[in-house]
């Protein structure tokens, strides 16, 4: 039933798909779907025409084939009779490798420096505030490219140490600090049931013991606190549930050090830390913190200081009002852009090429792509790649953003 | 009576001289033991710095000081050393044109890549300093006046001419700016209108009528614009769409025609180089990405689901990958895509990408400046029966792009930043250079820390510039609110 | 309705196009210019000079191929490319042809869908290590350091070769082979390795040559040479017929001196079919008669142009050796004009 407020039903004209409001938007978005459409198809047949033309398609089978190059740096086992698939997921762990310890990095030296730009010392502010300055206005390319220059040009190389009268030396006979990188000493089990790796899983798991065994003792110690008012003194415990049972399997294991020694055209033994890994972690990290330190001392910054006088005034000591007050509310100012740094860090981390790392772009963007000529194939498998790790961690500060959003009533 | 008196205890009538504060507590001594020695951890910071701030300087100065700039290879460079600690800066002097303007470009043509960045500062001007065009016009002049002078000493008539014409006339459009900045200002703004068909010409040569025609398609396109907006933005958009295509496919024929007429000796693509080629890959790419960008975050904002989607998913991708691997679509993969047989050079396939790349992080920073403003203006301008595109250009899109400008301005350094990526693609910026045909060299073989130096330098002052800028904007900007 | 003009349209414009890129020397004849592909800079091979102007023995059978179609051994446009886009620039139409030593191999002429037009360069893989390493044989480079240049059979011949005979070694593989050699110049690396005349021609720019020396072994054979898309057969005999005329016209003593009276008529026919004086060779090619003559004019026969861009007496200073004429020992063998 019609009532009086209705207005009077129009019979549909075709001039309302572009004038009438309720209509237009089904317009434009159909329009806006047609040109994709025609778009991917206009691309997609000229690539099938290109293709035809080539005599080529779109095959993946060439990730089955041996890679037939060898790696330098690799995580996982790999020979040159590996297949191509095998070396990208050596290039994977290398990119993620990069990408970790970077952010560590990264994320120390730009908390350190963004503390110290608020530090109440004229010219440490001043010296934070250059550092940050430069290294964000400067490209970071460069900045891998230069650090990777000093290793080629200022430290010596392995035919320096060689000789009666050797150009360098050993730093206290166990480090060797080389332009190829740098060698240390590396820790090694004697013990014949802690060989491949087993030693190394035994620590691992004593540490995550003595972790949550530090967790219960503290967690008993606030129970306490709150039950009497007194908090025991429990920080000797905590040592010795650290590091007692570490030493212990260490002696039992035998612990010893590999330490590196020239031998032939290299230096051999211990840990060596390669100078393309080095350069592009310390160039990524050193350019990131600039950053972090930003965000680092405006999230500080963004608390009031009326926050600190009321922990003050409920008797709170400085420790505990930057651990209970300040922190928590800095940190939900701070962790976003970090996370979004972390990210920046991840995708610069391609840039390894420049400097010969063989993380991803170098194995499979690049000797692979050159070795098959599978170009689109290769880009294709990149690209989703670092779509797959930015969409991991957007996803995952999403979750973190939802769960610290403040509960507003 | 002065018995009396002198019982009374004593009053004092007239206030004490101020006495001057202890010496600690004032002028430099204050100063330094508050800001540097207040407690024993700032006191180790402080000398932690000092210690620091000595070695840097112990090395730098002597190295930058002691350089030598006039010789033609690293051997000879060393031979004038002999073991001083100097730097062999010769290799900026000997190769200055290579890394500024590459190794391809023409040298009787550098003129015109000279010519077209004091033109490029002219035609920011109007932009970048709406309310302070006297006393940027002051400065630009003052500046270009000291370049002017700078290559007069070195011998260099023609750059000098260059400058000191468009100084004079950066100087007289800034004293008409005094008493009348409005006009002064659309003089100045029809410049930067003309300043890229201008800097094309310039750039690439070949006939002026490629300009104009150029031209002439977006002044058609805007008459069409304007006359058919009556009837709706949509249609006025389309039809200005259609008369701009008609314009440049006719056009097309003409300037083949006169291919000879006011030609600059074409320089291809490809031929760019140096430092010259990062500055014309962010300036081009970043102008691109703009309306590019503020279309996708429109898109985004929309309630129309599939234009919405199609936004997102282009966007999230776009920001998911390294530029790097775009470079590599670029360099190896876009010409499957394109018909059979036609390919442009790399150097615009590069532009189209990095402009993608942009455009989403560009999109990205304007759709934060449309969720900042208060949901009141968009309902004040459907209020008052704006239809979409009125409100959109006449109430949201002014006051978010205000309010997005810092973000734009931080993409844009970034991304002037990230142009040293194409040197991974063997094109050779100021970074490939560097790396190839300069560090490779016979003569240069072995140099590191000048050019690195330079290469840091000249990135430093243009990005330290710009974010300085914004800066000042903001501030600018800010008190519109207050 | 539309939307199958519209689509309709679309598959016209890409049927015309996809017919036009197969007659590869129409495309070149109307564009004036032929599009060849060269390195970003191999001393000796292809190398722009000061002026911009590329020269090489690549670049020399570019304006080969451009004299004999064009009539002009200017009318090249240079394109550089990397290993990493030569085959896309190729496969793609960038370029007509690709003269950037590449090695002719199984799958490059098989699976990539390439046509090798011949072999202008029989090289192969050397190592150079500095001299006072006191290493004699590639074979003692036991756990060295290795620069390699990515993106070419290189690398691969070089796993090859340290896994076959059981030593290991540690690669550093560098995107350009200029800054490969900053590293190895620098001590970064113990041993440099790519083809055997790339080595000798940048040991020749070396600050101090006679610190560095080139170890007997060569591994591997790469025979470099031009090639061309799969499918145009026309167009793939145009450059494999002006790079023989090259080298048969060295066989038969004909070089840009005595060029002139030879096309006259000489008593030699094959000179004569070469030469365009005899038999109708150029119309069979789809060119003129004089188009062997035109090539061989632009830079010399291929003696001349192994002489005059890395031959003993340049700064490269290559040997023949196996370059040299079927008939001085050598592989360089063109089969019969006739």
């Amino acid at each position: 039933m019609a009532t009086l407020s209705d207005p009077p039903r129009e019979s549909f004209q075709l001039s309302m798909l572009l004038n009438d409001t309720r209509y237009r938007s089904y317009t434009f978005q159909f329009i806006a779907l047609f040109i994709l459409i025609a778009a991917m198809a206009y691309l997609g047949w000229n690539l099938v025409q290109n293709l035809a033309a080539a005599g080529l398609n779109i095959s993946y089978q060439f990730l089955g084939e041996p890679a037939g190059y060898d790696i330098n740096q690799r995580l996982i086992e790999y020979t040159s009779q590996s297949t191509h698939w095998r070396a990208s997921v050596v290039g994977v762990l290398n990119t993620l490798l990069v990408a970790i310890v970077g952010c560590f990095f990264a994320t120390v030296i730009g908390v350190i420096v963004g503390v110290l730009r608020l530090s109440n010392n004229w010219i440490v502010r001043q010296l934070m505030s250059v550092y940050v300055e430069i290294f964000r206005n400067v490209p970071v390319l460069i900045w891998i490219l230069i650090v990777m220059a000093v290793f080629v040009s200022v430290l010596p190389q392995p035919r320096d140490f060689r000789g009666d009268d050797p150009a360098a030396s050993m730093f206290l006979d166990l480090f060797a600090f080389t332009g190829r990188g740098f060698y240390l000493p590396g820790p090694q089990f004697s013990a014949g049931f802690a060989a491949n790796g087993v030693g190394w899983l035994i620590i691992i798991g004593l540490l995550i013991a003595s972790f949550f065994s530090a967790r219960a003792l503290s967690n008993w110690a606030t129970k306490t606190q709150e039950a009497t008012g007194d908090r025991p003194v429990t920080w000797y415990y905590t040592l010795a549930i650290w590091f007692v049972p570490l030493i212990l399997a260490c002696i039992v294991m035998g612990l010893n050090w590999d330490i590196p020694a020239l031998k032939g055209f290299n230096f051999q033994g211990g840990i060596f830390a390669r100078n393309s890994l080095i350069a592009l972690t310390l160039a990524l990290a050193i350019y990131t913190a600039a950053f972090i330190a930003e965000n680092v001392r405006a999230g500080i910054l963004a608390i009031s200081k009326g926050q600190t006088e009321a922990a003050a005034s409920l008797g709170l000591r400085p420790g505990r009002t930057m651990s209970l007050v300040i922190l928590p509310q800095a940190l939900r100012v701070i962790i976003p852009p970090l996370i979004s740094q972390y990210l920046n860090l991840t995708k610069n981390s391609s840039l390894a090429i420049a400097v010969g790392y063989m993380d991803l772009t170098g194995t499979l963007g690049g000797i692979t792509l050159n070795q098959t000529g599978r170009a689109i194939e290769s880009v294709l498998l990149l690209m989703l790649f670092y779509l797959t790790i930015s969409l991991s961690i957007s996803f995952i500060m999403n979750i973190y953003n939802n769960s610290v959003k403040l509960k507003e009533r | 009576m002065a018995m009396d008196q002198s019982n009374v205890a004593f009053v004092r009538t007239e206030m004490l001289p101020e006495q001057a504060p202890p010496a600690s507590e004032q002028g430099i001594i204050k100063w330094v033991r508050v800001n540097l020695f207040d407690g024993w951890l700032n006191s180790i910071l402080t000398l932690l710095a000092l210690y620091f701030i000595y070695k840097i300087l112990a090395g730098f100065l002597p190295w930058a000081t002691g350089g030598v700039w006039n010789t033609s290879s690293l051997a000879e460079c060393r031979e004038v050393l002999q073991d001083t600690a100097g730097g062999c800066f010769s290799v900026l002097t000997e190769r200055w044109n290579q890394l500024l303007f590459g190794f391809k470009y023409p040298v009787d043509q550098y003129w015109r890549l000279i010519l077209a960045v004091p033109l490029l500062a002219v035609a920011l001007m109007p932009i970048m300093f709406v309310n302070h065009m006297v006393q940027a016009g002051r400065v630009v002049a003052g500046a270009m006046v000291i370049i002017a002078v700078l290559s007069l000493i070195g011998g260099a008539m023609g750059l000098a001419a260059i400058f000191i014409i468009t100084a004079v006339a950066v100087g007289y459009l800034s004293m008409r700016a005094q008493s009348d900045a409005a006009g002064a200002r659309s003089m100045m703004l029809i410049f930067t209108m003309l300043y890229p068909f201008l800097a094309f010409w310039l750039i690439w040569g070949g006939t002026i009528f490629n300009s104009i025609v150029a031209l002439a398609g977006f002044g058609v396109g805007y008459i069409a614009f304007s006359r058919m907006q009556e009837r709706g933005f949509t249609i006025g958009a389309l039809s200005a769409v259609v008369a701009a295509i008609v314009t440049w496919f006719i056009g097309g024929f003409i300037s083949d025609a006169l291919a000879g007429v006011l030609a600059l000796e074409p320089v291809p693509s490809r031929d760019l180089g140096g430092y010259v080629l990062n500055f014309i890959l962010g300036v081009v790419c970043v102008s691109l990405s703009l309306p590019i960008g503020i279309a996708l975050a429109l898109g985004r904002q929309s309630d129309m689901p599939i234009i919405k989607f199609i936004c997102v998913i282009f966007i999230e991708f776009v920001r998911g990958v390294p530029l790097i691997t775009l470079l590599f679509v670029a360099n190896v993969v876009l010409a499957y895509f394109l018909p059979p047989g036609t390919n442009f050079d790399l150097i615009l396939r590069v532009i189209i990408m990095i402009t993608l790349f942009s455009s989403a992080y560009i999109a990205e920073v304007i759709r934060g400046g449309l969720a900042a403003l208060p949901r009141g203006q968009y309902e004040a301008g459907d209020s008052l029966g704006l239809d979409y595109a009125q409100s959109m250009r006449l109430v949201i899109l002014p006051q978010a792009l205000k309010i997005s400008i810092p973000g734009i301005v931080n993409v844009a350094v970034g991304l002037f930043k990230d142009t040293t990526l194409v040197s991974v693609i063997s094109m050779f910026d100021l970074v490939g250079m560097i790396r190839g045909p300069i560090g490779s060299s016979t003569e240069w073989n072995g140099v590191y820390w000048e050019l690195w130096i330079f290469a840091v330098f000249v990135f430093f002052v243009v990005c330290y510039g710009i974010s300085q800028y914004s800066q000042w904007l903001e501030r600018q900007l800010a008190t519109g609110h207050r | 309705m539309k939307k199958t003009v519209i689509l309709g349209a679309l598959t016209v414009a890409g049927l015309a196009a996809g017919a036009a890129a197969a007659a590869t020397l129409d495309d070149v004849k109307a564009r004036g210019k032929l599009n060849c592909g060269v390195t970003t800079g191999v001393p000796g091979f292809a190398e722009p000079d000061a002026n911009g102007v590329w020269q090489g023995f690549d670049v020399a059978v570019c304006r080969a191929v451009a004299a004999a179609v064009l009539g002009d051994s200017t009318a090249v446009e240079f394109v550089p490319t990397t290993g990493k886009t030569r085959f896309t620039a190729l496969a793609s139409g960038e370029i007509d042809m690709l003269a950037r030593n590449t090695t002719w191999t199984f799958s490059r002429d098989v699976d990539l869908k390439f046509e090798f037009t011949g072999v202008n360069y029989y090289d192969g893989q050397g190592f150079m290590v500095p001299a006072a390493l006191g290493v004699s044989s590639a074979k003692e480079l036991d756990g060295a350091t290795v620069c390699i240049q990515t993106g070419t059979t290189t690398e691969l011949n070089l796993a090859d070769f340290f896994r076959s005979n059981g030593i290991s070694y540690e690669p550093v593989p560098i995107e350009t082979g200029s800054e490969a050699v900053q590293l190895f110049l620098a001590g970064s690396c113990d041993v440099y390795t790519t083809d055997a005349s790339a080595l000798a021609a940048q040991r020749a720019n070396f600050p101090s040559p006679g610190d560095y020396v080139v170890l007997p072994e060569i591994v591997s054979k790469e025979p470099l040479g031009p090639l061309v898309r799969h499918g145009d057969n026309e167009w793939g005999d145009i450059v494999r017929w002006t790079l023989n005329a090259l080298i048969t016209a060295e066989e038969l003593g004909v070089t840009s001196d005595n060029i002139g009276e030879l096309s006259a008529g000489s008593s030699n026919p094959e000179v004569n079919r070469l030469l365009g004086s005899e038999g109708t060779l150029g119309e069979m090619l789809g060119l003129d008669a004089e188009w062997a003559k035109r090539a061989i004019m632009a830079g010399g026969n291929y003696g001349e142009v192994f002489a005059t861009n890395i031959g003993v007496d340049t700064n490269i200073g290559l040997a023949r050796g196996l370059n040299a004429q079927w008939t001085d020992g050598g592989l360089i063998y063109s089969p019969p004009f006739r």
